[in-house]
């Protein structure tokens, strides 16, 4: 079953040092200051954690960091290297495999399966036509090889739709590691989700890492974080204002810090 | 919950439900008006006079799947109808005339498209404005007039177009068979083939079930809505230029009557009114139940007064049946509206 997750991890050993870094990043929205000053480096292979309240800001610097929006003032480099930030897109992340799942945004519900795996970057011949079986084909593989759903009824043609909530994030990390995301970040993929459904999908950020990857994963349950993190980012209406290493703090005196921080307003 | 190892036979086979209606209602029809219907040359006139519709059908198919609506296109028909009438009768200019018909199409539907991605208004307004504005200029240029294009068999425009081919045959009803059936026939299949097997058809449907998705996914839904509606644009050129050819004839509200067809037959045909699932096939024999509910009825005794009842009648049915067969969230959905909350409100159960 990790055969693919073994080659993957072979094909990593690229020569730098941080695969994504943001210096001085600032992003305004009218006059809400969304993200002040913002320095973070994420390494080849960690997993990190980003937590703060709603509004810190979280969502945004994912945003900034994967081009679906632009920063208002900063640099991004991504494995050394700076990128243009003016033509910093979706698709310009995708080709330097930065990978995003999104909560509930990463799958179109109404359609199948396989579709969801391809779109937007399909497998087509010269006018742009679907290679239809080839599609399928690999989308089964990464289902059954990557994903690891066997037998459960899922096959490449069910409909998002009627999939559960882990199922749809395990699908969405799968297409991640399959695409060859260096970086894969994560953003609330539990949330909403029953228990034995957030153990899935903190099995497969445990994958993220064994495969060699980094992971950014964001999330507001702080157990699940501290479980799997390296590393734990703290940002407070727009700032990184801690830097926590799990095995320093506890779930609770992580808890006590974070209300506390709310507290000193 | 449906796990779909097993995929329904209606998704299997893309517009089937629609098909069986079809089959039922000619039956029907059949029975009712035998000397009608169990002729040929009903089935000749429509070749004749649906093409125009299905080709604004298909469009919209693709404008509605991607969760857009356009109410344009009775304009361009009036609007680039106007433009290929002028230049083909007072100029002289054959085949330009068909060429600059279509070129305004296109240019009025990328309008379109630039208002609705670019400027963010939403569709259904960009395009009830747009078809105010294309409407008057058609109005305004034309003087209100009409106008005759006699002799309009002679040219070739007219023989490649809309012309009878087998007009010399021995058989009664092939020498009706008209041109724009074998044109529809292809961009049909064409626009078939680019909504189930192409990237842009993708991209629409994917736009369609959510643009934030589709963003993410890294589909440049700007662009692709602007595509859409020129699509749009050009074929309601092309319906306009058959529909004044075969008339023989332009008049400015020519486009009228067709705003609401097109839109029932497109969700007859099983396409989403609220985006992400469209099907072409079925658009097709929408438009066919369409149009032939009007001639079966009044072949069958009753007054036009009722076509339009039916068809409202069949519309209502149709979209009833598709949001409970085809989309078990907002059926879901549906009945928590109404009170009975399944999993503590949360639509989708968690195993």
């Amino acid at each position: 079953m990790n055969q693919p997750l073994a080659a993957a991890v072979t094909a990593v050993e690229p020569a730098f040092r941080d695969i994504v870094r943001l210096e001085g990043v600032h992003k305004y929205f009218g006059a809400v200051h969304a993200l002040n000053n913002i320095n973070l480096a994420i390494g080849r292979n960690e997993i990190v954690g980003l937590i703060g309240d709603n509004g810190a800001g979280k969502s945004t610097l994912i945003k900034v960091m994967t081009g679906v929006t632009a920063p208002s003032a900063g640099r991004i480099f991504v494995r050394d290297k700076e990128v243009n930030l003016s033509d910093y897109s979706v698709r310009r992340a995708h080709s330097l495999s930065i990978e995003t799942v999104y909560q509930d945004k990463s799958l179109a519900e109404k359609q199948p399966l396989w579709r969801n795996f391809f779109v937007g970057r399909q497998i087509t011949n010269r006018f742009g036509f679907i290679d239809f079986k080839r599609e399928k084909e690999i989308a089964n593989q990464i289902l059954i090889d990557v994903i690891g759903f066997r037998g459960v009824g899922i096959t490449v043609d069910s409909t998002i739709g009627n999939l559960s909530g882990g199922e749809r994030q395990g699908i969405a990390i799968g297409r991640a590691m399959h695409f060859n995301a260096d970086l894969i970040i994560l953003d609330e993929p539990t949330a909403a989700l029953g228990v034995a459904e957030v153990r899935k999908v903190i099995d497969f950020v445990g994958r993220i890492k064994t495969s060699g990857r980094a992971c950014i994963y964001i999330e507001h349950n702080l157990a699940h974080v501290h479980e799997v993190a390296d590393r734990l980012i703290v940002l407070d209406r727009g700032a990184i204002v801690a830097e926590i290493l799990p095995k320093d703090m506890s779930v609770m005196e992580l808890t006590e810090y974070l209300i506390h921080l709310q507290r000193k307003t | 919950m449906e796990k779909s190892g097993s995929i329904s036979i209606f998704q299997r086979f893309e517009g089937l439900p629609i098909i069986i209606v079809f089959a039922l209602l000619l039956a029907l029809f059949m029975y009712t008006a035998p000397t009608v219907f169990l002729q040929p040359f009903i089935y000749t006139t429509f070749l004749s006079t649906l093409p125009p519709l299905i080709l604004l059908a298909i469009g919209l198919t693709f404008v509605i799947g991607a969760g857009e609506i356009d109410l344009c296109f009775p304009a361009i028909i009036a609007f680039s109808g106007f433009v290929f009438a002028v230049l083909f009768k007072e100029y002289n200019l054959g085949w330009i005339a068909v060429v600059a018909g279509l070129a305004s199409g296109v240019l009025v539907g990328f309008v379109n498209g630039v208002l609705v991605a670019k400027m963010g208004i939403p569709s259904f307004m960009a395009t009830l404005a747009t078809q105010f504005f294309w409407a008057g200029m058609a109005t305004v240029l034309s003087g209100g007039k009409s106008y005759a294009l006699r002799e309009a068999e002679q040219s070739s425009v007219w023989q490649w177009i809309v012309g009878r081919p087998f007009a010399d045959s021995q058989t009664a009803w092939l020498t009706q068979v008209p041109l724009q059936a074998l044109w529809t026939t292809i961009i049909v299949l064409f626009l078939w083939l680019i909504l189930t097997r192409h990237r842009f058809g993708e991209h629409v449907l994917f736009i369609g079930d959510s643009n934030e998705v589709s963003r993410v996914v890294g589909i440049d839904v700007d662009r692709e809505k602007i595509k859409l509606f020129t699509l749009m644009g050009f074929l309601a050129a092309c319906a306009a230029i058959m529909l004044t050819l075969e008339n023989k004839n332009f008049f400015g509200n020519q486009g009228q009557g067709y705003l609401l067809t097109a839109i029932a037959s497109v969700l007859i045909g099983g396409t989403s009114i609220f985006g992400g699932r469209a099907t072409v096939i079925g658009t097709v024999f929408g438009c066919f139940i369409i149009g032939m509910v009007e001639a079966g009825l009044v072949a069958t005794g009753l007054t036009g007064a009722w076509v339009r009842t039916v068809q409202g009648l069949i519309f209502l049915i149709s979209i009833i049946f598709y949001l409970y067969a085809d989309e078990p969230q907002r059926r879901r959905t549906f009945f928590a509206r109404l009170g009975r909350f399944q999993g503590f409100g949360r639509v989708q159960s968690a195993e």
